[in-house]
């Protein structure tokens, strides 16, 4: 149920996230997924959208079929980096995923009026959090069908 | 977590009064307590989002599940309407639809659906998909709690 036309064809996946431990469980989690994929991680929100945006050393940079967003970022905060993907005509297409230690509800209730596509709270228990990972993974890249890559068509 | 105390309320907007049973049927046999209201078209979907008559009384959803192809409204009109509402715009929409055109999943993503699901055609198949969507939607994510 995969949107992609060529399954051979990785989707490209960008986590900003700014702990490298999370980071690294992650990257574990999505290499033992059925569907080919390619993980993107910027550690800080400057970065990610310098990656968004092919800035300096992201020109040949991929545009990501799906965004998992931490909010606590260093230079620039999740939430901002969210508004300004879904304010670009661009960019606004792409689910955004946040993944966060926060289960705030005025965090949540932000996110949702910025339109993250979902909010997920972290769980601190490292097991877990790679159950997360694999139940994201199969959500969205099996049952969810993806915005096509060559919108430009469209 | 809070989500296990009080019902999650359901949405379907859904004009197949088959695929409206089956959908029910698979969130009966959900772990967690919910609510399915399910309306027809288009119309009266934002008259039960804005509570008016006779949807005065209702809660508003914590989840939207809409189809596209609607009477009366169409669901790409409905979508808009709820994603541009100041009230209404946090409710997250699962688009759940026939059609797997690459126009339709980029236009709605476009006006802010949460997520695009074609629906299979094979019964069980769709039974499968609404619990997949219960199991990601109710156990994973964190819905908004402002909505209401």
């Amino acid at each position: 149920m995969n949107s992609k036309e060529n399954p051979s064809t990785p989707i490209n996946i960008l986590l900003v996230e700014d702990n490298p431990g999370e980071a690294r469980l992650a990257l574990e989690a999505l290499k033992e997924s059925r569907l080919k994929n390619k993980l993107y991680i910027m550690e800080d929100g400057e970065e990610a959208l310098f990656f968004l945006y092919k800035k300096g050393k992201y020109a040949d940079a991929p545009t990501p079929d799906l965004i998992l967003l931490d909010l606590n970022l260093p230079k620039k905060n999740g939430l901002e980096v969210l508004s300004i993907i879904k304010h670009d005509t661009r960019l606004k297409q792409i689910p955004v995923i946040i993944l966060s230690i926060s289960s705030a509800e005025e965090d949540i209730s932000k996110a949702y009026n910025l339109y993250a596509n979902c909010f997920i709270t972290k769980p601190i228990d490292l097991d877990k959090f790679t159950e997360v990972i694999k139940t994201i993974e199969d959500f969205w890249l099996s049952t969810v069908k993806l915005p096509p890559e060559n919108n430009e068509k469209i | 977590m809070k989500t296990e105390l009080k019902p999650i309320d359901i949405l379907l907007v859904e004009d197949n009064p088959g695929d409206a049973r089956l959908a029910k049927e698979a969130l009966k046999d959900s772990k967690l307590k919910n609510n399915l209201f399910i309306v027809n078209d288009g119309e009266e979907a934002m008259k039960f989002l804005k509570k008016e008559n006779p949807y005065e009384d209702v809660t508003r959803p914590d989840l939207i599940l809409l189809d596209l192809n609607l009477p009366k409204k169409d669901g790409r009109e409905v979508l808009k309407e709820i994603k541009t509402d100041e009230n209404l715009k946090r409710i997250p929409v699962v688009i759940l639809t026939m059609s797997k055109a690459e126009e339709d999943i980029f236009q709605t993503y476009n006006l802010h659906a949460n997520c695009f699901i074609t629906k299979p055609i094979d019964l069980d198949q769709f039974i499968k998909v609404v619990q997949s969507i219960e199991n990601f939607w109710l156990t994973i994510v964190k819905l908004p709690n402002g909505a209401k």
